[in-house]
């Protein structure tokens, strides 16, 4: 049986209280207005951002576990805020798994410190083809690149301060032509577009990005030249375990208001919550739930044993996120029309699930990477 | 000494530059009903520098007697000195009961007489009285007031509580009334290792909700700032003050001041009208003694109205600005 | 400098409720936590010990499950952790308390500060730290909303009924403090993990040297004789009802009447 160790409680517990304290009260704010940029600094002052990074690089020095704990409490008070640490942690998992030791020292204390990055793969015309993405990074006489194109839907566009932006080095090699590339936010020739008007996760901030002629030195590639497809779907992997997390917290979030709500609701002379309609939705969300968690901590121990969870994590993704929409739609229907008034909160929590069957890889590509492993390509 | 040879109720008569508590009247007053009972007199025990002014408010006021000791070391309360003093009155005069205003001052000194006569001291009592067994007891609010408890001091005396500030209301006084007056001579020191640097007097905003006659306070309830605004243009009209309970206090729209409740402020105005507010335990033993109290609340059976002379089961949003604007016809008028 | 902070392990949760049958407080499913004034406490010991350099000793009184607010402690910066746990200590009222926790704070020693929380959640008593002085014979400061250390004195603003305060105490003295004084940060993770590596230290009333009379139900002078729900009032709640306006014109003859306005 998985059983969380003594510190994982410890810190459990402290963010739950984080959020209960700082997050959650703001997630209302960042549906109306956006990014939060005053949780940044709080992030980074109770030591959340860099947690499963090492210890050497100004990192908490968790594992798997314990990082997806910060993901899971954190979206129990606001899945826009989760999502804008998994999308860093996303970019920053690059580094960590194969930049230099120069690239680690430099970047990932700046994680730590409230420095934000942003996973650049997506373009108008290579979603879940990622293979198909047109951005070029031309390689020159001394070492350096120049990299035109552009990518869109890019999760903490605007508010980061680093992309990791991939790039085809060979266009003729396919997946094995395309290289990771750190680029700052100042870097002459990168224009980043307005922020896009979304369904829901609006604390999250997303634009389109153009890359004009950037010049990028030699040590700004991560990882070996032509690797990078393969290093951006490890990095995903790990993402879709987030994803879970976030699932997991969303729905923990909505099920205790309405739990609340059907409690305190009397209609013909008793609390909805005694109708076996009410309750049974109840029972359903409940075992969503558990499951959901019971495989979001299976796959991340088997991260940590450093076996690949490319199928696990697939899975995961795909019933958590499926299981999230259901039960945040459960949830508006026990609020029954206050539900679909925004003063009650579910109906943000509606459009903020959907999301985690888009991103990050569409319910479709989880399929196809579980049906692969079960029927062979 | 047998517990029984302890005699009489004092109440620690607290002044500072020459001003009574006012919780020193609600105590004697209090004191009349364990008088009935126990037979035993009322001692009003005054410590300070020239405030032999004061004796004859205290006798008005209900003390039968007063102990007054006075010494230029007590001019100023400091906890040492105080601590001596009263714990040589104790000892030598071993009264059966001792009672403090659970003011800052009296929660200061009142756990330091624990020790030095190493009895039992009740905290912040709300109530006092003599159970079916004949045994003095001290109400006392515990986890955040969500639990009354009985606090007994069965074998040692004197038996000692802070009592809570505006729980009682003070006698009417008898102008003239005599007393027996006691002057007493204590050996004290001003504690060397203690300054006071200076004393500021909180800046009055003219805002302040504890002694308002009229209070219109929010809860949780309440949706945003513009409708707190509101509350205040209700507040203004009635000639009363804004507060509220925690939850806005939390979010940073009022000030600390302005909580009503356990961890703020106890009030006791003639009219509380009640906006937006379920009615926490925490909140309600922080008004509960007010005269009329008016609630508004969307949620029917909120606990609020358990506590409520008038109560609306209505939406805020739409009866305060009716309301108002009535109020508004009617001064016209 | 050597700061001993004392701390709580108190119910989480603020409703408390009675068992309708027993009588007795329901601690079912309740949590602890540690008390929220002691997190001041801690976050105090710790600026001074950050600012100028201290060793921060925490230290509790309760059942070997109250550790875990030790090992919160130890988490937002204490150095050392003292649980003192005996049969001995149970049932103790706020004199027996501070006699136990005074004589802990002999045994550690050399202390310069001892800071409280203002008073814990669950009794409420603000008892423990000015008895502790007491039996220390040390000056206090009590409701300390800052605190400052200077030449070997204490420094703070006390935030009283009507006036703030500045008073400067020598030390060694103990200081209480409210929720004024500080926002207690959070316990970083990686603080976590090492705080769980820090030696605790429990100690028993023999380890004390403590006078068994003077300590738990035996050196409790005070009992609880019933603990009751706070009584409901029947006002006989007038409702007014009918549409907003209704509703504001009856209360507007309401406070007409009561020559409100």
């Amino acid at each position: 049986m998985f059983k969380f160790t003594e510190e994982q409680e410890m810190i459990r517990s402290m963010v739950r209280e984080f959020t209960a304290n700082e997050v959650e009260p703001k997630d209302r704010w960042m549906d109306e207005n956006g990014f939060c940029w005053e949780l940044v600094p709080k992030l980074a002052e109770a030591g959340l951002l860099a947690i499963h990074m090492p210890e050497e690089y100004g990192g908490g020095g968790g594992d798997t576990v314990t990082s997806e704990i910060v993901i899971n409490e954190l979206a129990k008070g606001s899945a826009s805020l989760a999502l804008f640490l998994d999308a860093n942690w996303l970019a920053c998992d690059m580094i960590l798994y194969h930049g230099t030791d120069e690239q680690k020292k430099e970047f990932i204390p700046q994680l730590a410190d409230g420095k934000i990055f942003a996973f650049g793969l997506t373009e108008s015309n290579a979603g879940s083809d990622a293979a198909a993405i047109k951005s070029v990074a031309e390689k020159q006489a001394d070492g350096s690149y120049v990299l035109n194109g552009g990518k869109a839907w890019i999760t903490n566009s605007g508010v980061a301060d680093y992309y990791l932006i991939m790039a085809k080095t060979d266009p003729n090699a396919g997946n094995h032509g395309i290289s990771v590339f750190i680029v700052p936010k100042d870097t002459e020739g990168l224009t980043i577009g307005k922020f896009e008007k979304k369904m829901g996760m609006r604390g999250s901030a997303t634009c389109e990005l153009s890359f004009d002629n950037i010049k990028i030195p030699a040590n700004r590639r991560v990882g070996e030249e032509g690797k990078g497809f393969m290093i951006a779907m490890q990095a995903l992997d790990g993402a879709r375990v987030s994803i879970g997390s976030i699932a997991s917290g969303l729905m923990q979030h909505a099920m205790s208001k309405a739990a609340k709500y059907a409690k305190e609701r009397t209609t013909f002379g008793k609390p909805i919550a005694k109708y076996q309609g009410i309750s049974f939705k109840f029972a359903d969300m409940a075992a969503k739930i558990r499951a959901t968690d019971l495989m979001i901590w299976d796959t991340c121990q088997m991260k940590d044993e450093g076996k690949r969870i490319s199928v696990e994590a697939a899975e995961l993704k795909l019933l958590a996120s499926r299981w999230a929409c259901e039960t945040c739609d459960e949830c508006i229907q026990v609020f029954g029309g206050n539900g679909y008034s925004a003063e009650y909160d579910v109906e943000r929590f509606y459009r903020d699930a959907k999301l985690l069957e888009i991103g990050e890889g569409t319910s479709e590509i989880l399929r196809m990477v579980i049906s692969g492993s079960v029927l062979g390509r | 000494m047998a517990k029984e040879d302890y005699k009489g109720i004092w109440v620690f008569a607290e002044q500072q530059n020459g001003k009574l508590n006012n919780t020193v009247l609600e105590i004697l007053a209090k004191a009349q009903e364990l008088k009935a009972h126990t037979g035993e007199e009322i001692t009003a025990v005054l410590l300070g520098k020239d405030v032999s002014s004061l004796v004859q408010t205290l006798f008005e006021y209900g003390a039968d007697e007063v102990i007054l000791a006075e010494d230029p070391a007590l001019e100023q309360y400091s906890a040492r000195p105080y601590q001596e003093a009263l714990t040589q009155l104790a000892e030598k005069y071993k009264p059966s009961i001792l009672l403090y205003g659970a003011t800052s001052l009296g929660r200061d000194l009142a756990p330091r007489m624990m020790i030095s006569l190493k009895t039992g001291l009740t905290a912040d009592a709300i109530d006092l009285g003599f159970d079916k067994d004949d045994v003095f007891y001290q109400t006392t609010p515990a986890y955040g007031g969500s639990i009354l408890a009985h606090i007994v001091i069965l074998e040692k005396r004197p038996q000692m509580a802070t009592v809570r500030p505006m729980m009682f209301d003070p006698m009417e006084p008898k102008t003239g009334a005599k007393g027996k007056l006691i002057t007493e001579k204590v050996n004290v020191k001003p504690d060397p290792d203690v300054e006071v640097l200076e004393t500021l007097p909180k800046e009055d905003t003219g805002d302040a909700i504890e002694g308002a006659a009229v209070i219109v306070s929010g809860g949780r309830g309440i949706k945003s700032e513009e409708d707190l605004a509101q509350l205040k243009k209700l507040a203004d009209l009635l000639d009363g003050k804004l507060a509220s309970s925690r939850p806005l206090v939390d979010i940073g729209w009022l000030p600390h001041e302005k909580q009503i409740g356990q961890s703020g402020t106890t009030v006791k105005p003639k009219y509380i009208i009640n906006v937006g507010i379920s009615g926490s335990v925490q909140y309600q033993v922080g008004m509960q003694n007010s005269g009329c109290i008016i609630s508004i609340n969307h949620t029917k059976g909120a606990p609020i109205f358990d506590i409520s002379h008038y109560g609306a089961v209505a939406d805020y949003k739409t009866v305060i600005p009716a309301l108002i604007e009535e109020i508004e016809k009617r001064k016209a008028e | 400098m050597k700061i001993l902070v004392f701390v709580k392990q108190v119910p989480d949760t603020d409703d408390v409720k009675l068992d309708p049958k027993t009588g007795n407080i329901m601690r079912e499913g309740v949590e602890s936590k540690l008390n929220p004034l002691d997190a001041n406490a801690i976050e105090a010991a710790v600026q001074l010990k950050e600012k100028y350099g201290a060793t921060v000793c925490a230290i509790s009184m309760g059942p070997p499950q109250a550790e875990d607010v030790l090992k919160k402690a130890l988490a937002l910066g204490c150095d050392e952790a003292y649980l003192l746990s005996d049969r001995a200590f149970g049932g103790a009222d706020t004199l027996a308390t501070a006699y136990a926790l005074s004589m802990a704070a002999r045994k550690i020693g050399d202390y310069d500060l001892l800071i409280f929380g203002r008073h814990a959640v669950d009794g409420d008593t603000a008892q423990t730290g000015p008895a502790t002085a007491a039996f220390l014979d040390l000056p206090q400061i009590t409701l300390a909303c800052s605190m400052d250390v200077q030449d070997g004195y204490v420094i703070c603003d006390r935030a009283l009924e009507d006036c703030v305060q500045k008073v400067k105490v020598k030390m060694p003295a103990v200081v209480t403090v409210t929720a004024e004084i500080n926002e207690p940060r959070y316990a970083k993770p990686i603080n976590i993990m090492k705080a769980l590596k820090k030696p605790r230290t429990v100690w028993t009333a023999d380890d004390l040297g403590a006078d068994k009379e003077q300590t738990g139900i035996k050196g409790s002078p005070s009992s609880t004789k019933e603990v009751l729900e706070p009584p409901k009032r029947n006002t006989n709640t007038k409702y007014f009802e009918g549409k907003p306006e209704e509703i504001a014109a009856q209360i507007a003859d309401m406070l007409h009447e009561e020559r409100l306005i």
